[in-house]
């Protein structure tokens, strides 16, 4: 992934009037941005650094970072893709500072490289007709309502789900599921390969997908 | 269902979802793939418990952002909007 990969997104007219607000001084717009970034950018901090608080320094540092940027700000990339970029340089160079950085290849965790689903629910390779079968298969959600789906607690369950993964895990599921960035855009702002990024996404839909199922089937019962 | 004719088994498809999702896999693969969710219930449920948890997640409402860190952006921004370099936040 080199930058050249990501410098061929180009701005979009809407980021275009959105620096120019910015330019003009239009504070309403700066709130907007902050309150639509700010908590992935702590996710993608997160990655670097290990407290809360030191990602929430970076995360200001970033926005007076974007500020000060701003008047050079060429619209070679989309606007998101350049504050994350200012973001990730600001997390690096805050982690390289900080002993107590971690390396990111260490972040998935010891462990964490094995089935993604129990596997107890599936039948023995030793199984004479069907191994590697289900053995307790998941429940169809076809009948569950579209509303129970997406009902205030089935989400709160879902962000927790979240908000417990693995730091990479996490920041590649916020970019991608919730922010609904591409493989793409991810794989550049974090220099990781689209490998690497797919199964950090698996897992970490794997994990969600098993929270949501643990409840759903609860209340079914 | 698995074999021993190289059919994946269903340990091997959920490890896949993600791949087949993104279109990651090979072209063979993804015939393998298709040809078990076709005859495997557990497997196509899996898949759409894996596009719906996607979906759920694509709408989780945004959260709420520190309001004293708002604050002392607000303030960075008038400071760097009458025209000196903003300072540092925290």
């Amino acid at each position: 992934m080199t930058s050249t990969d990501a410098e061929q997104q180009i701005a979009s007219p809407e980021d275009l009037r959105t620096v120019e607000a910015l330019r003009a001084g239009d504070e309403r717009v700066f709130r907007e941005l902050i309150e639509r970034y700010t908590a992935s950018m702590i996710r993608v901090a997160l990655m670097y650094v290990r407290t809360r608080p030191v990602a929430e320094e970076v995360v200001q540092d970033t926005w007076i970072g974007v500020l000060g940027s701003l008047p050079r700000f060429e619209g070679r990339s989309s606007l998101r893709t350049w504050i994350f970029r200012i973001l990730a340089n600001q997390a690096r160079t805050r982690a390289r500072r900080e002993a107590r950085s971690v390396p990111f290849s260490s972040l998935a965790g010891p462990g964490d490289d094995g089935p993604t689903v129990d596997p107890d629910r599936f039948l023995g390779a030793d199984h004479p007709a069907f191994p590697g079968h289900w053995a307790s298969p998941p429940r169809s959600w076809e009948g569950t309502p579209e509303q129970e789906l997406l009902a205030g607690e089935t989400r709160e369950r879902v962000q927790d789900a979240i908000d417990m993964l693995p730091a990479s895990q996490r920041a590649v599921i916020s970019l991608r599921d919730v922010e609904g960035w591409s493989s793409q855009e991810v794989c550049d702002l974090l220099a990781i390969s689209e490998g690497n990024q797919r199964v950090l996404l698996h897992r970490a839909r794997a994990k969600v997908r098993e929270a949501l199922e643990e409840y759903l089937d609860g209340r079914a019962a | 269902m698995s074999d021993a004719q190289g059919m994946l088994s269903c340990r091997e498809v959920v490890e896949l979802v993600t791949a087949y999702l993104e279109g990651a896999l090979m072209e063979a693969e993804e015939v393998r793939f298709e040809e078990h969710l076709a005859m495997c219930d557990g497997c196509a449920a899996y898949l759409d418990q894996m596009r719906r948890t996607i979906d759920v997640a694509g709408r989780l409402d945004p959260e709420a952002v520190d309001v004293e860190a708002c604050d002392r952006l607000i303030h960075a921004f008038r400071t760097w909007r009458a025209g000196s370099e903003p300072e540092s936040g925290s």
